[in-house]
């Protein structure tokens, strides 16, 4: 009882931005909106806003692995493909009856899990860190997506699913839930909408709690100082390689949900467009928190959105221009960077009327 | 007792033999300075016993068992704790969290907290808690990590110049700070150049020089030793 207490507590702390009533409220509110929000719109729409969700969990990676943990990582992409993939294979062999959807979502993150503990231990404790770190994980990504994009023979074939190539593995079946009155097909509209709401309002209360532990003070402390972290008796490879697992299993339900919800995936979502963009997302938002990684995702994805409708190919253009001002005028973030901005003010005025 | 021994340890970098076949001794409870012209090989040999470096030839021994082949994360758990040179502490995070870290692997819950306020009142810094400690001025950040260091609560605490950059009165403060800790029963092991502080509390004193162990021995032997001095004057006059 107390262990869940102290859980509890664990959903404020010095690494999250928010904290007391005030903050809890705007939490409930957004997230009551959020619940009501298809009630007021369209099933295409509704799902639009599905695809936006999706991405938010491989930018929580981002947030994770770079924004707290201080190892830049290009890798997140090819965990995003592997899982997509694997979910892809899975299916289409065994198809989704008796809720193996669930299985397969739960086998094709564990299997980007596994790749990264692997990629991670040869990383880690090889002492690779920095930018050879970037360096490694982009080339991991792009060298899948060479592979993947020569697969488009029959030859390439596991079972019955076809790799295809870069005409991309389709066809496989969303997720499905086994009901008394027929299995609920969770079509991209409004019954994955819950499904991957309720995910990530999970998945941001556990990184919250995971980030204000211990284990969370450990990882900002080899962000700020590798060294004196050690120096305190930390393994310190041991939490970058948890972390970065973690990181990869979040990447990883990032691309299954994506596989199910365009029943779709190609090669080049681990191309190198694919593996910088979550990155703009992150950096623009505030990478160091969690609460300014999701806001800044959004907020971007949306406007990213909107300009590929009227600026087609411009738009790409663009998030570079953004990337390039975000590091000049906020390197923490425009999101992160504004709510600081407003903190410091309150707090000079309570000062001042003090 | 001994608590730390150094039995002919070597280490090249290249063609330099930045520590030449160095014995040391230390016995349990005592502090022992280290002193030396610049590139005597005093920074290396503290990397050598925490384990960023690891000796060509030649075994570490701590409380009696061979570490010399341990990580570093292993030989602190065993007892060792380190203030660095420049003041590593975590700029970024607020000077109550830097304690916390350094002492959540051993307290929990209320015990932490009254154990990082008990540290904040020792360490003067009761009032700057909630900085960031990169905010902090550098005597602060100093005092900041050996803060951390201590909360392990070590055998044996190495402390690379702690004094570096340090008013007078600070150095004195300083000075009192280890005698206290001496005296509660933590071995000290000092890199030092200012020799009020060594003076102020060494009770052994080993001279390095060119990688090798110089001379050894009391404050007063050591300034009374000619060869010591002249080792001093070749560099300034170098």
């Amino acid at each position: 009882m107390t262990g869940f207490v102290s859980l509890f507590r664990r959903l404020e702390g010095p690494q999250t931005l928010g904290r007391g009533p005030a903050f809890w409220a705007l939490f409930a509110l957004v997230l009551a909106g959020a619940l009501a929000y298809p009630l007021f719109s369209d099933g295409y729409t509704v799902g639009n806003t599905v695809y936006f969700f999706v991405w938010v969990f491989i930018a929580l990676s981002l947030s994770l692995i770079w924004g707290y943990g201080g190892s830049l990582s290009f890798g997140q992409t090819a965990f995003f493909g592997i899982a997509g993939y694997g979910y892809g294979i899975l299916t289409i062999n065994f198809g989704a009856s008796y809720g193996f959807t669930w299985i397969a979502l739960l086998l094709a993150i564990g299997m980007a899990a596994l790749v990264a503990a692997l990629l991670g231990y040869f990383m880690f404790f090889g002492r690779i860190a920095g930018v050879f770190l970037g360096i490694v994980t982009l080339a991991v990504t792009l060298m899948l997506e060479r592979f993947m994009a020569q697969t488009a023979g029959p030859e390439w074939r596991i079972g019955a699913a076809r790799l295809n190539g870069f005409n991309g593995m389709s066809a496989m079946p969303p997720l499905t839930i086994p009901w008394f009155g027929g299995p609920i097909v969770l079509f991209a509209d409004v019954g994955l909408y819950y499904v991957v709401l309720a995910m990530l309002v999970l998945v941001y209360l556990g990184l919250r709690i995971l980030m204000n532990s211990s284990f969370g003070n450990v990882i900002v402390a080899i962000r700020e100082n590798p060294e004196r972290a050690e120096m305190l008796g930390y393994d310190i490879r041991k939490y970058q390689l948890i972390t970065f697992v973690i990181g990869a299993a979040l990447a990883g339900l990032s691309g299954v949900l994506y596989t199910v919800w365009g029943q779709y995936i190609t090669p080049s979502s681990m191309g190198m467009t694919a593996a910088s963009l979550p990155l703009i997302w992150v950096a623009v938002g505030g990478r160091s928190d969690l609460t300014a990684t999701i806001t800044g995702t959004l907020v971007v994805l949306s406007g990213f959105q909107a300009l590929t409708i009227y600026g087609s190919q411009y738009a790409l253009v663009f998030m570079g221009v953004l990337l390039v001002l975000t590091v000049l005028i906020a390197p923490n973030g425009l999101v992160l960077g504004v709510i600081n901005w407003i903190t410091k003010l309150v707090t000079r005025r309570k000062q001042e009327a003090a | 007792m001994a608590l730390l021994q150094l039995r002919d340890v070597n280490k090249h970098f290249g063609g330099l033999h930045v520590t030449n076949s160095v014995n040391l001794v230390l016995e349990q409870g005592e502090i022992h300075c280290l002193i030396g012209p610049n590139g005597a090989g005093k920074s290396t040999l503290f990397r050598l016993i925490l384990g960023e470096h690891h000796p060509g030839s030649g075994q570490i021994y701590f409380a009696g068992e061979d570490i010399t082949a341990l990580k570093s994360f292993a030989r602190i758990r065993r007892g060792l704790s380190v203030k660095f040179q420049v003041p590593g502490v975590f700029k970024g995070l607020s000077v109550r969290q830097n304690l916390e870290i350094a002492l959540q692997s051993r307290l929990h819950g209320a015990a932490l907290d009254k154990e990082i306020d008990r540290l904040l009142a020792f360490l003067n810094l009761e009032a700057e808690q909630a900085q960031l400690a990169g905010n902090l001025s550098h005597g602060q950040k100093q005092w900041l990590e050996i803060g951390m260091a201590i909360a392990l609560k070590p055998r044996l605490l190495l402390l690379d110049e702690p004094t570096a950059g340090m008013s007078p009165e600070e150095t004195h403060m300083t000075g009192e700070m280890v005698r206290r800790l001496n005296a509660a029963g933590m071995t000290v092991l000092a890199i030092e150049h200012d020799m009020a502080f060594v003076r102020q509390v060494a009770q052994r004193v080993t001279v390095l020089h060119l990688g090798q162990v110089f001379a050894q021995g009391s404050i007063d032997e050591i300034v009374a030793d000619e060869r010591v001095a002249a080792i001093y004057l070749g560099q300034a006059h170098a």
